[in-house]
């Protein structure tokens, strides 16, 4: 009797994913029909007043400022994962690991509010510009995705066989050397997965990003420009979209969640090679 | 007789708790010695105390000396990784590092910046002494966790021998071995210590009186005898050593 009542709530959850995919493709797809695949996706103008959806500007948008968040929040992610697991005493790591828990607790508009209020002026005074730009919502989901690359890479080097490292410094090598040229290799497509599954995060965010990024629709010609992303578009217009508008940002949706898609199911495949 | 390694009034400790209890044990050139006793009588402690590997253990500490060629091996100026390659070690699970079968055992003299012929030229001579040069030779580039455990096992051996090492510390090399990877490396040692000086936890009491010139018994931290092979396991002083080589305990 028991199993039929977890079953049902497990197919409780899967159905919800399942509701929210035909529901977002129903009212996503005919626009993109409408407008031509090529054109929505390489179109370069964002005008819903006029009947024109392309939404390429915000494809750089999100894939330069996801770029960036990864480019910092990465190195920094996988130094502090070695940090812990390799040189810190037990008594720092226990004080480090609840600390970045709490990061990831920390809510996504939280964020945004300390990036415009700290970063943003930070940025329009010693770099130009306006300050709400690439840079900042880079700097955010940095911050941001730190958690999860920090935890996913800790705990794949955690599952790295002992013997590895006393087997590479028994052949002579210091720690530095058998961390990069040992565990660092081992641990490769756990750490991949960790970056993976924080870019997945970071093109994902939405209201962190909003506040920062100024979300000017046109193409950025440096990273002090303001963008918008796919998220922020859907985020901005939704609460006034009627009609074919509110169709272009459903297609828009389905966009995100295409690369979201892929970007875990290239996680879990490499994870699984292993 | 002639020493490589001295060990005086060694103690051992991880962090408050005490492992070995002060220990005087000399260990002869070029021969097996046997370090027995049942699980945790420091034994492992002991074998990795000798090339420093304990060194990697976060609040480990010791006491005493342990003089190799009469060289204290805690000294401020001795190189921790040169006394590694001089003093290899194999442990108790096979643990070949995660690249094919040729890098595990180029792995060591590649780091010595060695030249390519000589590596490859090593590596050979490696993996023929270590008695597996035959089930590799034609799968060199496959990944050493394709190997079964005893050839695993081996290869951690060759992979010690690539370093051309003095002394080789085996901890338990056959814990998890069928009969016949057993005979295969005890065959190699019995070949090497007129080379090297082998120092072995053997898995059991049958295994040291096979292959030692000479064992020591230890139990709990404490060295309890050592001796001659014929003396030690013929003729034991001790009640307790006689209890554990004839299966009382342990």
């Amino acid at each position: 009797m028991s199993k039929y009542v977890f079953f049902i709530l497990a197919l409780s959850s899967i159905s919800a994913l399942a509701l929210i995919t035909i529901f977002i493709i129903s009212r996503g797809a005919p626009i993109i029909g409408e407008v031509g695949f090529f054109d929505f996706v390489f179109g370069m103008t964002w005008a819903p007043g006029r009947g024109e959806y392309g939404i390429f500007p915000m494809i750089v948008g999100s894939v330069t400022v996801t770029l960036g968040a990864a480019a910092l929040g990465v190195p920094i992610g996988i130094c502090c994962s070695i940090f812990m697991t390799e040189f810190a005493p037990a008594a720092l790591r226990n004080f480090f690991r609840p600390a970045i828990q709490l990061l990831a607790g920390i809510p996504s508009v939280v964020y945004g509010f300390w990036g415009l209020i700290f970063i943003v002026p930070l940025i329009r005074e010693y770099l130009g510009g306006p300050g709400l730009s690439i840079l900042a919502g880079a700097v955010i989901l940095a911050i941001m995705i730190l958690p999860t690359v920090i935890s996913i890479t800790e705990v794949s080097i955690l599952a790295l066989p002992p013997e590895y490292k006393a087997g590479a410094m028994a052949l002579g090598l210091n720690h530095w050397q058998a961390i990069k040229t040992v565990l660092l290799p081992a641990a490769k497509s756990g750490i991949v997965a960790a970056v993976i599954l924080g870019i997945g995060r970071a093109i994902g965010e939405t209201m962190a990003v909003i506040m920062v990024l100024g979300n000017a629709v046109a193409l950025p010609q440096s990273i002090l420009d303001p963008v918008r992303t796919l998220t922020t578009n859907i985020g901005i217009e939704m609460g006034y979209a009627s009609g074919t508008q509110s169709q272009a940002l459903f297609a828009t949706g389905i966009v995100l969640f295409a690369v979201i898609m892929l970007l875990n199911a290239a996680a879990q495949f490499i994870t699984r090679k292993k | 007789m002639d020493y490589k390694i001295k060990i005086e009034a060694f103690k051992f400790f991880y962090g408050r708790e005490q492992v070995i209890n002060g220990i005087d044990l000399n260990i002869p050139k070029n021969g097996i010695f046997s370090l027995l006793g049942p699980a945790k009588s420091g034994i492992t402690t002991m074998l990795r105390a000798v090339n420093r590997l304990s060194d990697i253990v976060p609040g480990a500490r010791m006491e005493g000396s342990i003089l190799l060629d009469g060289k204290n091996i805690n000294d401020a100026d001795v190189n921790v990784a040169e006394l590694r390659r001089r003093v290899g070690i194999v442990f108790d699970v096979p643990a070949p590092l995660p690249m094919s079968v040729y890098e595990n055992v180029a792995f060591g003299p590649k780091l010595l910046k060695k030249g390519k012929a000589e590596i490859r030229a090593l590596v050979e001579e490696s993996l023929q002494t270590a008695a597996l040069w035959d089930d590799v030779k034609d799968r060199l580039n496959t990944p050493a966790q394709s190997l079964s455990g005893g050839q695993q096992q081996r290869l951690c051996i060759a992979r010690v021998l690539a370093l051309k090492p003095e002394v080789i510390l085996l901890d338990r090399p056959c814990s998890g071995l069928d009969p016949i990877s057993t005979a295969k490396i005890e065959e190699s040692l019995i070949q090497l210590k007129e080379l090297y000086t082998i120092v072995i936890a053997p898995h059991n009491v049958q295994q040291a009186v096979r292959i030692s010139d000479r064992a020591a018994f230890m139990l709990s931290g404490d060295l309890i005898e050592e001796g001659a092979n014929t003396e030690i396991f013929s003729n034991p002083v001790h009640k307790r050593t006689s209890d554990y080589i004839t299966g009382r305990f342990g």
